[in-house]
């Protein structure tokens, strides 16, 4: 049975109405709403044309669709608009960021510390980076239960540190990092912290300035917003200074065969024709979530979290990974089952219509220090239902026995 | 499909009570296999005298189809020469990623049960880990 909320919240979705699977993959991608699939066509059969290039209206119109977006991007997080650059993706920006900032500002000798709970995202960057440059990669680890402990940082900083690659929310462990401290410390070094939001944006309201990041990415296909479209926030004074990252078309001021004057930030560092559809899509996305509000969705996607979470703990077969209370987990649970391979059951669940995900997710480090090889996850988004947890909990408890033990 | 016909009893048992890991003596040709983006890791041991495989065994892990197709490949192959066992793989990949016939699926005996995998195409790679490591073992 599901509630009228639930169907309410379901019925803006047109994939999830239509299908009886239990989609509980949702730190992977999320599901759109129909008002953003509805944005983006609007976008196509109203406005296209290539913004700031033409001075006709339908171009202007273009321009003024994709800017209306980098407000709302900037707005949603407490930034300026001229702090949002739009990428693809948070893989792409967190690469903007080592690229332009971190091969042009972080030299021999220098050390970038990276918690071990990266996705390969914020962490294959500053190998490079410190491959290229002669830099030191610094490992920070958490505690047993995901905790990152700030004594542990503490110890790690010094004169030489130049920046902390760190996530926000762990696609993993689910857990919330006090990276506001963590900022404040690293300034304290006059090193700079690169946050990942992937995971936290999509499900708690974020105030970057409270928070006094760097650098911020995150994606906007894990906010309901299209694929294709994502955002790096930078503070105004360090992007001014950083080099473009791609060169070409709509990034200049001037060009003249000897010499190239770049346009202003945040322009810079988006070369090429931009994803304005994907752009109208993200601006419909914000206006989404800000309709329902995280009051909202957060305390939904906690108790669905909860309700999961409680049960998982009775199954003595059932090793979650992280911390010990649902609280810690911010709708990410991932877990092993005793004796049977995370890629067995994940199949067990997608033959039971149940989308989950096995492996590594792109955390390699974090499960290595955990001491496994992979695990699965479940993770919940709004619209997911009590029901659909309760099936995930019984082929949960079945599992062992249709394996033979 | 439904669970209940993939993960049968006979996948099951050679998942939980394998009878062929373990270390073996005097083995001469070795070879690891592994799926890097799943974590599946076999290592193979087999005794090759005068072309007959003679013994064989595996060490490893990783998901139950890896670890089971492993399993029912040294059952099948152990008393074979090595062109028989090239063969036998020939077989088992086509089955897996096309069609084989009636008489050849005989030939495959246990293995054949694999067949449902062709229609899981994540789990293709479990499904032909031990086999792929035998043919590049053998040099094909
Ligand atoms: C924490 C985290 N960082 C980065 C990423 C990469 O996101 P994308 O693939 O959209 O670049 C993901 C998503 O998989 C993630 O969960």
């Amino acid at each position: 049975m599901i509630t009228d909320t639930e169907k309410r919240i379901r019925e803006e979705f047109p994939l999830i109405n239509s299908t009886t699977l239990a989609y509980l993959d949702n730190s992977a991608t999320v599901q759109k709403p129909k008002c953003v699939l509805d944005a983006v066509s609007r976008y196509y059969e109203n406005d296209n044309a290539n913004p700031m290039r033409g001075l006709y209206d339908l171009s202007l119109r273009a321009t003024e669709d994709y800017e209306k977006a980098r407000s709302a991007a900037a707005r949603f997080i407490g930034a300026a608009p001229e702090e949002i650059i739009f990428t693809r993706n948070a893989s792409e920006s967190l690469n903007l960021v080592a690229y332009s900032y971190g091969m042009n500002f972080i030299k021999e000798g220098d050390e970038i510390i990276v918690s071990v709970a990266e996705h390969h995202s914020n962490f294959l960057p500053w190998q490079q980076v410190a491959k290229v440059t002669g830099a030191k990669v610094i490992w920070y680890d958490c505690e047993e239960d995901g905790r990152f402990d700030l004594d542990t940082l503490l110890g790690l900083l010094s004169d030489k540190t130049k920046l902390l690659a760190i996530t926000q929310v762990s696609n993993v462990l689910g857990r919330v990092n006090d990276v506001k401290t963590m900022a404040k410390m690293v300034h304290e070094k006059g090193g700079v912290i690169v946050v990942d939001g992937s995971q936290s944006v999509p499900h708690m309201a974020v105030n970057i300035k409270d928070l006094d990041a760097d650098f911020f990415a995150f994606s906007g296909h894990k906010m309901y917003a299209p694929m294709g479209i994502g955002v790096l926030y930078g503070k105004k004074a360090l992007l001014d200074k950083m080099p473009p990252f791609l060169y070409g078309g709509e990034m200049i001021e001037s060009v003249t065969k000897e010499r190239t004057t770049f346009a202003e930030v945040p322009h810079k560092f988006e070369a090429g024709t931009v994803n304005a559809g994907g752009a109208a899509g993200l601006l419909a996305a914000i206006e989404f979530i800000e309709k329902y509000g995280f009051d909202f969705i957060t305390k939904r996607e906690d108790m669905l979290t909860k309700r999961a979470f409680d049960r998982m703990k009775e199954m003595p077969f059932i090793k979650i990974l992280g911390g010990e209370k649902a609280e810690d987990h911010h709708g990410i649970i991932a877990f092993q089952v005793e004796g049977v391979h995370p890629h067995d059951v994940s199949q067990i669940f997608a033959d039971s219509d149940i989308a989950v995900r096995a492996g590594h997710h792109c955390a390699q480090p974090l499960h290595k220090h955990l001491g496994i090889m992979s695990s699965t996850r479940m993770s919940v988004a709004f619209y997911n239902t009590e029901e659909e947890i309760d099936r995930f909990i019984e082929v949960l408890s079945g599992i062992r026995s249709r394996m033979g033990y | 499909m439904s669970t209940n016909t993939f993960y049968n009893e006979i996948i099951n048992e050679h998942n939980l009570n394998p009878y062929h890991k373990h270390s073996i003596e005097g083995a001469n040709f070795s070879l690891e296999g592994v799926n890097p983006s799943c974590g599946d890791d076999i290592i193979l041991n087999l005794k090759v005298e005068d072309g007959v495989i003679t013994d064989g065994a595996y060490e490893g892990d990783g998901c139950a189809i890896s670890q089971a197709s492993a399993d029912i490949m040294l059952d099948l192959i152990i008393g074979k020469t090595k062109e028989e066992a090239l063969h036998l793989a020939d077989i088992f990949m086509r089955m897996i990623k096309e069609k084989i016939s009636d008489e050849e699926k005989e030939e495959l005996e246990e293995a054949g049960i694999l067949e449902s995998v062709s229609h899981m195409p994540a789990r293709v790679k479990c499904a032909v880990l031990g086999w792929r490591t035998m043919s590049e073992m053998f040099g094909r």
